[in-house]
């Protein structure tokens, strides 16, 4: 039985609590009208109706982790399970087929090993489904009537609704920062897998990299993912943020300080609509008419390498693709800077050019650093504008007429590749998107800190 | 500066000004389609202390941005007339109005030094206009506006710490040494000491005394008991007009306008 059954099965009955509790909260009311409940009816019913619903939904929820677990183990208990291959993918593959077909998924299996499987499943799933059912009726019942038996015309609902109510938006913000931590315990393990076949060192110093799925063994010489780092570097750091920060910094300075309100009104919106266009549209722009662009630029100023797929076509676009987060960053911290800034300069004498270059931008530096950062963070992390236009080849070379090849490419490459999943050529795909995360994490923390200590300086 | 007053102003206008540093004819102030001042005329002497009194949203302010066109940071605000600063339309078109703000500083209500050190807050003015062509030249202006500000004894030896660090008084003293490092000929101040406790109000106080007679100071308060202390002018703003403008021991012991007269004597504003 599928998780989404147990809770809404959860969910009815806790309907049914809340309008049995209210009843009996007006019930109390009228037994005697002259005294007052401690809390309002609705809150009697909501008290019963969480009593009913938290216990019972955290159980469905533990049990949907849990039971393919007890259900796997009583499978493997069954004598025919003795004939399966020790370990390994086979033996994943057969319980797979056998447990398809004992849920409906398929008819027929392939490997004759798994047809004695199948009954087995079918039972042991039958089982641990009923087992599941029951146990989350009882949940529900036992807790509905645990509160249900607590309410009294003085029992104070309200107080306790409002404390549960804190607990369930702590738990759903905590949803997104248990997500982080399960990424980076995913990666964590993976990438550990990874650095037991080829060394760190080999990893973080190397200069050559090939790896090759079909090799035996691995060659750590082929590992050497300095060329990853440097592509990424200079296409999302270097290339893409000579783009952005003059680009996005002026923007926002026009927006602020030289437009008025009606074409503010219109160029902004139009602005943060880069932000949203789809980055594979940008990568095909790139691919299409930057790069052949930026190739016969190359060749026309005499350099014979210039490609068709570019670090400089893939940078430039990428540059265009952050121009808003450079400058919405930066126009909100210069609308931040106060007022009285500007005047006083402005009452100094100064230009409004000398004002915003002496005043303004070194008042607002920590917000637009910060807004660069998360900037960079984005570059280094961009994927699609690479994989179309930056090109496959892992060259460590300034010429950015050249192809160069990133870390997110890298990835792309590997985990759509042919490769087994315990193959070195494989699982370094783990370890590049652990360092991606390692570093894109460490620019928006600091760039965060950045902008709080610069927000309590003006407030 | 002799221009002639009209009538309506020479009504408001008891005594001649020897030496009219600012002579405004006839000025109005617009805010979109909103009128904030209306047809003021006034004479303000060089080496006086000039305060403008009147209730909240009277006009003061504005009228006293009008002196160095700082209402043209200000979207939608329009000013007729004419002001001459030494009988030149300071709002003819062609004025410089980086040389005017050169020549008529403000300083604000709210202390507002630049999150820059102390030295360069000073040093701010003199840089953007090319004051000085040396080092010490520079670290004399310094010095100098901050010991016709008052502050030197206090800050000689941080004058590399921020300029926001200083307490309250020390940052409006600060605005004003910064102020005077580009030698204005007119200092406008609108209510300087509102943010300001009193012991440091009394210390801007003293200072403004100090300046007077080195620059034309115009100073808008709402405190009419500043306004008898440091001044020697005083004009009545109420509802956009001058309503009426003289020495400032007639307007407080002698007042001809019973509206004057109100308000001196706290019946509204």
């Amino acid at each position: 039985m599928s998780p989404a059954i147990l809770i809404l099965l959860a969910f009815g009955l806790s309907l049914a609590g809340w309008l049995a509790a209210r009843s009996r909260a007006w019930a109390f009311k009228r037994a005697n009208p002259a005294q007052r409940l401690a809390s309002l009816p609705g809150y009697h019913g909501w008290y019963v109706a969480l009593w009913v619903a938290v216990p019972a939904v955290v159980f469905a929820v533990a049990w949907s982790i849990l039971s393919p677990n007890l259900v796997l183990a009583s499978v493997l208990a069954d004598p025919a399970a003795s004939a399966l291959p020790a370990f390994g993918f086979e033996r994943q593959t057969i319980l797979g087929e056998a447990r398809a077909v004992a849920t409906g998924k398929a008819f027929a299996v392939f490997n004759p090993l798994a047809q004695p499987l199948i009954e087995p499943f079918r039972n042991a799933l039958h089982r641990y489904d009923i087992i599941g059912l029951l146990v989350t009726l009882a949940v529900a019942l036992g807790g509905g009537t645990f509160g249900f038996l607590r309410l009294r015309p003085d029992f104070n609902t309200r107080t306790r609704v409002e404390r549960s109510v804190m607990g369930i938006l702590l738990v759903a913000s905590l949803v997104a920062v248990l997500t982080t931590a399960g990424i980076f315990l995913s990666l964590l393990f993976e990438t550990v897998r990874f650095f037991g076949m080829v060394s760190p060192v080999d990893f973080l110093t190397g200069t050559h990299w090939s790896p090759d799925p079909m090799a035996a063994s691995a060659d750590p010489g082929n590992y050497g993912a300095i060329p990853l780092f440097w592509g990424t570097l200079y296409i999302g750091a270097i290339i893409a943020m000579v783009v952005a920060i003059p680009l996005g910094l002026m923007s926002a300075i026009y927006l602020t300080q030289y437009a008025s309100s009606s074409v503010r009104k219109v160029m902004k919106p139009l602005l943060e609509l880069l932000a949203g266009v789809p980055t594979v549209v940008y990568g095909y722009f790139a691919a299409l008419t930057v790069a052949p662009a930026v190739r016969d630029f190359g060749q026309a100023i005499g350099i014979a390498s210039a490609s068709s797929e570019s670090a400089l076509a893939a940078g430039l676009v990428m540059g265009v693709m952050i121009i808003p987060f450079v400058s919405s960053m930066a126009d909100d911290s210069i609308a931040a800077v106060p007022q009285a800034m500007r005047d006083g300069s402005l009452a100094m004498g100064a230009t409004r050019s000398e004002t915003i270059v002496k005043v303004l931008i070194p008042a607002a530096l920590p917000g637009i650093v910060a807004g660069v950062m998360l900037a960079v963070s984005r570059a280094i992390g961009e994927t699609m504008i690479v994989v179309m236009a930056a090109g496959a080849a892992a060259n460590l070379s300034a010429n950015p007429f050249q192809a160069m090849t990133t870390v997110t490419f890298q990835i792309v490459a590997m985990l759509t590749g042919e490769g087994s999943f315990d193959h070195p050529a494989t699982l370094g795909a783990f370890a590049l998107g652990m360092l991606l995360f390692l570093v894109t994490l460490t620019l928006n923390f600091v760039a965060l800190r950045v902008v709080k200590r610069y927000r309590e300086a003006y407030e | 500066m002799n221009a002639p007053l009209n009538a309506a102003a020479e009504n408001v206008f008891p005594e001649p000004v020897a030496e009219a540093k600012i002579s405004a004819r006839n000025v109005s102030v617009y805010y979109g389609a909103k009128q904030a001042i209306d047809s003021v005329s006034i004479d303000i002497p060089k080496n006086y202390v000039t305060a403008f009194i009147g209730p909240s949203g009277c006009g003061k302010s504005t009228f006293l941005r009008t002196i160095n066109r700082m209402n043209d940071t200000i979207a939608g605000a329009r000013v007729d007339g004419e002001i001459l600063l030494d009988g030149e339309d300071i709002y003819r078109s062609g004025m410089d109005v980086v040389q005017l703000r050169a020549r008529v500083g403000m300083v604000f209500q709210k202390p507002n030094p630049f999150p820059k050190t102390i030295y360069e807050n000073i040093a701010y003015g003199p840089r953007i206009h090319g004051l000085t062509t040396s080092k010490s030249e520079l670290d004399g202006i310094v010095e100098s506006s901050l010991q016709r500000a008052g502050l030197w004894d206090e800050v000689k030896d941080r004058l590399t710490d921020s300029g926001t660090a200083l307490s309250g008084g020390q940052q409006q003293r600060l605005c004003i040494a910064r102020a005077i490092a580009v030698d204005p000929e007119v200092i406008l101040m609108d209510e300087p000491c509102s943010a300001l406790d009193p012991i440091a109000t009394a210390r801007i106080e003293e200072l403004i005394d100090e300046l007077r007679g080195k620059f034309a100071i115009v100073i808008v308060t709402h405190s009419m008991q500043q306004a008898a202390r440091v001044s020697q002018r005083t004009a009545f703003f109420h509802l956009g007009k001058i309503v009426e403008y003289g020495t400032t021991s007639d307007i407080f012991t002698n007042p001809r306008q019973e509206r004057t007269k109100d308000y001196i004597t706290g019946r509204y504003g």
